[in-house]
């Protein structure tokens, strides 16, 4: 339905996306005792460390190759040895997940060679699982930098099998970078409902869902484990959740012959329907938890109230593509019209079916530009919208990544039936809140003069 | 990296002004302050985060990143320098560079139209242009893009050569003062000067800090004239060769700036602080005093006292309604540079006590005063690995701690009190008044009531003293037909009637316990 509209400029205003990289470190996040690392120069892992701790509230244990001008020049592989070496010497991680950076692409290493070479060489680092992931800032943004690395994870640590052991009743649920930790719950729990069990890949429910820890590691707090990983090959079923997953998804088919299903969206009714229904495909079960019935009739419940808000809101959103198709394609089937649609990578087939006309790629320039333009009353971005929404006097959704200036982002759930229900009250809620008392200029009169001027009375005394 | 931006380098490491370079060899000169970085080891910002760092809190100009996304993208608008007046600051501009604009080389003109594009949009007073990693490696030439769009669009284009592969954070911050010595100082001249014009310089106004000594100067009758950064306007750099007197705040980042103001303008300089209350009344005191060697009326100095006596009275009297809510409270402080005596005197003054401080980044004077003030300096370290603090504090060695937000989460875990005293803080504790704020702010942190329920233990952490075990469940599950527990041993027993147990009893038989909710079996 929608085009991708490429503004022609040259400067950036305010950008929407975050980096490449920063999507594989967050996805590396998700796997148990690792420590994410970004061959670059220190800055780029500082700036990105900074914004993981300003969204989650969270230590996140992100490290550097800390390339300067000299070894980018010569080349890196020496320093993620060391790195490396001076990782397990600190925190003896099990994982260690490699992201590149502009700064190494630009300059053009075979790091995947010379990591080869390295892990060979060096079999003291045999207990560490070493990934790695090409995720150049120049291209793609969050989302692909976290599918890369979860296709890098998949390649890496699943065995390659020839013969069907399906564990019948274990699936992989290939997580996408939209959600987060509540949501990954909350579809474990649907998952569990139907008697299946669940490996999560990544699984920052574990890692990133705020709690305290009885001691103090320098690494992930959680997480799917190695061991898990290679488990995923035994699973009867891959649930990919976000169009983005679909290539761990195949990578997963062509090593160990699973088959898999692509859920673009978990959010709204028809999305959470199909998700349910291959759930009791899957389990062979005609019916479906009283829990999980119970929880559909409130949706539907919470749609009906919600309507009259979300019919004919004009909405504009900003947010990697998974995200804006789940958000846009949920309010668009409850009535609301999305009037702007910004997005930051074109890596998606998703971009068609957008229910909206087109898409811009682009940055938060464009969005204020566009929602003031096509006068939306509602603002759906990540933190950064902020400034935006100030401008326009508009309220905002905080959705995505960043959520800086709000605590708690880690609880926000709006997939699933539960989740869903708590989106549309959201969204209804938000419109409720802002008051719009009518005057009779709205409807084309001419303003009303005041009867008179109120003048106080003169002191008498 | 082009031999311009070497020579540059080199320039700054060369430091005369700062007392730590000049005890070293010429060698080790050479090889500047920064250690060299360990891969897995290093943490903190490049030098071009350093460089925004400084020149980001001039409010007014337009900030535009030459760089691929995550530069700017994953770095804007992360700080809280305040401003007083326009709001361009807070815009993440960037040429977000493709891979087809690396590879095809067409940086330095998509830099150009950027320019063009935001000269168009925002009319801003000035652009500052921020090389970065990928631009200076592919060998884009900043310094002629900016110096044409300069003419052809007659607003001033400054060049800022800081990529981040060059160091660290801090020589990024002298590199951007260099930018601004050889583009923006003394390019325009006030309308009028008096004898009481200062440079405030290293100073970026966080949560508004300098308005918190605003006030001070007002009722002296100072003027800021010239500011590199808090609060500035691009006049006021361009403004700061006019002033009489430079204060470089908190730190030595700066100091080339000072020192090429001094020997090119003729303008003193001093180091000085406006954090705590002695270190407030100091730098009054010499601020005033330089003013008036400088040609300042001498009545500025008994001015000046009175001012201190005044605020100084005034201050203890506002603090000590805190004295009985904090005293006693032992404090670890795990800051850099000078904060880690700054505000010692004063704490220790209302009672607390100070069990340790870094002394990371601080220089032999700053330890020398630690020394003075904790009596010796067994209370001093270095770094100190977050599983070592994590430890400290779990282990109740403190009551509090003072430190940046990196170790933040150390203390929080350990549910231990928190007080940001670093740069992303987001309350202002400078001046005499900026006291009162930090005292509020420990005293919240220490004696909110959160802090001892935490720390009971949890329901299962203390053995039972009665339990009543009810029957096991039975039947099957409704959907899936699976006789419920059958997988997990029954527990028949059933408990008599409440028999109070006084003492945790021998085995205690628990509920079944199971994954999974019942209802999703
Ligand atoms: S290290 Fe280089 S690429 Fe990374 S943030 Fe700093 S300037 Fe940008």
């Amino acid at each position: 339905m929608a085009r991708l509209k490429h503004p022609k400029r040259a400067l950036s205003t305010n950008p929407l996306k975050s980096s490449t990289p920063l999507g594989a470190a967050l996805a590396y996040l998700g796997i148990e005792r690792a420590i994410p690392l970004f061959h670059g120069s220190q800055g780029c892992t500082a700036f990105a460390m900074v914004h993981l701790v300003r969204h989650f509230k969270e230590a996140v244990p992100l490290q550097t190759t800390a390339m300067n001008e000299v070894s980018t020049i010569l080349g890196g592989a020496d320093q993620i040895e060391e790195a490396i070496e001076n990782l397990r010497a600190k925190s003896a991680p099990r994982f260690i997940g490699i992201a590149s950076t502009a700064l190494t692409e630009t300059r053009g290493e075979d790091v995947v060679g010379e990591l080869k070479e390295i892990v060979a060489r060096r079999r003291d680092f045999d207990d560490t699982a070493i990934v790695y992931a090409s995720t150049p800032d120049f291209d793609g943004a969050l989302q692909d930098g976290w599918a890369k690395a979860v296709e890098a994870i998949i390649d890496a640590l699943v065995p390659s099998v020839t013969e069907r052991d399906p564990d019948l009743r274990q699936v992989t649920l290939l997580a996408g970078s939209h959600l987060t930790p509540a949501e990954i719950e909350e579809l474990v729990r649907l998952v569990r409902a139907f008697g299946l069990t669940p490996i999560v890949l990544p699984d920052i429910s574990s890692s990133l869902d705020g709690h305290v820890s009885d001691d103090w590691r320098g690494t992930s707090l959680g997480g799917t484990t190695i061991e898990d990983i290679a488990r995923c090959a035994r699973s009867g079923f891959t649930l990919a959740v976000g169009e983005s997953m679909r290539g761990a998804a195949k990578l997963l088919e062509d090593k160990a012959m699973v088959p898999y299903r692509v859920f673009q969206s978990v959010t709204g009714l028809k999305p959470v329907d199909a998700f349910v229904r291959t759930l009791m495909g899957l389990s062979g079960q005609q019916d479906a938890p009283p829990s999980v019935k119970r929880d559909r009739s409130r949706l539907i419940d919470a749609a009906l109230d919600a309507h009259f808000h979300t019919g004919g809101l004009k909405v504009a959103i900003g947010a990697d593509p998974d995200l804006l198709f789940a958000l846009s394609t949920t309010l668009a089937s409850m009535g609301a019209e999305i009037v702007t649609a910004v997005t930051t990578s074109q890596h998606t087939p998703l971009i068609d079916r957008m229910p909206c006309d087109e898409v811009i790629l682009g940055d938060l320039g464009d969005f204020e530009r566009s929602a003031r333009e096509n006068g939306a009353r509602m603002l759906i971005t990540h933190s950064h919208g902020r400034h935006a929404a100030h401008r326009l006097h508009l309220p905002l959704v905080r959705a995505g990544f960043p959520i800086f200036d709000r605590i708690g982002a880690q609880d926000i759930n709006r997939v699933g039936y539960r989740g869903t229900r708590a989106f549309l009250y959201e969204i209804a809620n938000t419109v409720q809140a802002e008051h719009h008392r009518a005057s009779p200029e709205d409807f084309g009169a001419a303003p009303i003069p005041e009867e008179f001027e109120h003048v106080p009375h003169a002191a008498t005394c | 990296m082009g031999d311009a931006l070497k020579d540059k380098i080199a320039d700054v490491f060369n430091e005369p002004a700062c007392g730590t370079n000049l005890s070293k060899s010429e060698q080790q000169r050479k090889k500047g302050c920064a250690k060299p970085l360990t891969p897995g080891a290093a943490a903190g910002g490049c030098a071009f985060d350093g460089a925004k760092i400084v020149l980001q809190p001039i409010v007014d100009v337009a900030h535009l990143v030459h760089a691929p996304l995550a530069c700017e993208g994953n770095g804007w608008d992360n700080r809280g320098a305040a401003s007083s007046g326009s709001d361009r600051y807070r815009t993440g501009f960037t040429t977000d560079m493709t891979e087809l604009d690396i590879v095809m080389g067409h940086g330095e003109r998509k830099l150009f139209r950027a320019i063009r594009e935001l000269v168009e949009a925002e009319q801003p007073p000035a652009v500052f242009v921020y090389s970065t990693c990928v631009p200076a490696l592919i060998g884009d030439d900043i310094d002629a893009v900016c110096k044409v769009a300069s003419e052809k669009f007659a607003t001033p284009c400054i060049p800022i050569n800081a990529p981040g592969y060059v160091g660290s954070k801090n020589l990024g911050n002298k590199l951007a003062g260099e930018a601004m010595l050889d583009h923006v100082i003394g390019t325009v001249e006030p309308e009028f000067t008096t004898p009481y014009d200062i440079n405030i310089v290293g100073d970026y106004n966080l949560s508004g800090e300098l308005w918190q000594v605003k006030p001070l100067l007002d009722k002296l009758g100072i003027r800021i004239l010239g500011s590199l950064a808090a609060d500035a306007r691009y006049k006021q750099v361009a403004m700061m060769h006019r002033a009489r007197v430079t204060m470089m705040v908190c730190s030595k980042a700066l100091i080339n700036v000072a020192r090429k103001l001094e020997e090119r303008h003729g303008i003193p300089f001093f180091e000085g602080s406006f954090y705590g209350i002695s270190d407030t009344s100091d730098s009054l005191r010499r601020m005033c005093r330089l003013l008036v060697d400088q040609g300042a009326d001498t009545d500025l100095l008994d001015r000046c006292e009175a001012l201190i006596a005044q605020e100084e009275a005034q201050i203890w009297a506002d603090l000590d309604p805190f004295r009985p809510r904090v005293a006693g409270r032992k404090v670890l402080l795990y800051t850099g540079g000078h904060k880690s005596w700054s505000v010692v005197a004063a704490l220790q003054e209302l009672g607390m006590e100070v069990i340790g401080t870094s002394i990371r980044k601080a220089t032999e004077e700053d330890k020398g005063r630690v020394v003075d003030i904790m009596g010796d300096d067994k209370h001093m370290f270095d770094n100190m690995a977050p599983k070592d603090m994590y430890r400290l504090l779990k282990d109740a060695g403190a009551d509090v701690l003072m430190s940046g937000g990196r170790s933040q989460f150390v203390a929080l875990k350990a549910k231990m009190p928190w007080v940001d005293v670093n740069q992303e803080k987001h309350e202002p504790y400078a001046g005499y008044m900026g006291m009162v704020d930090l005292l509020n702010a420990i005293d919240r942190a220490v004696n909110n009531p959160m802090w001892a329920e935490l720390r009971e233990p949890a329901p299962w952490d203390e053995p039972l003293t009665e339990s009543r075990v009810l029957p096991a469940l039975s039947g099957n599950c409704p959907v899936t037909g699976i006789p419920a527990g059958a997988s997990r041993p029954v527990v028949t027993t059933v408990a008599p009637e409440p028999a109070p147990v006084t003492a945790p009893a021998e085995g205690v038989a628990a509920f079944p316990s199971s994954e999974t909710d019942f209802e999703d079996c």
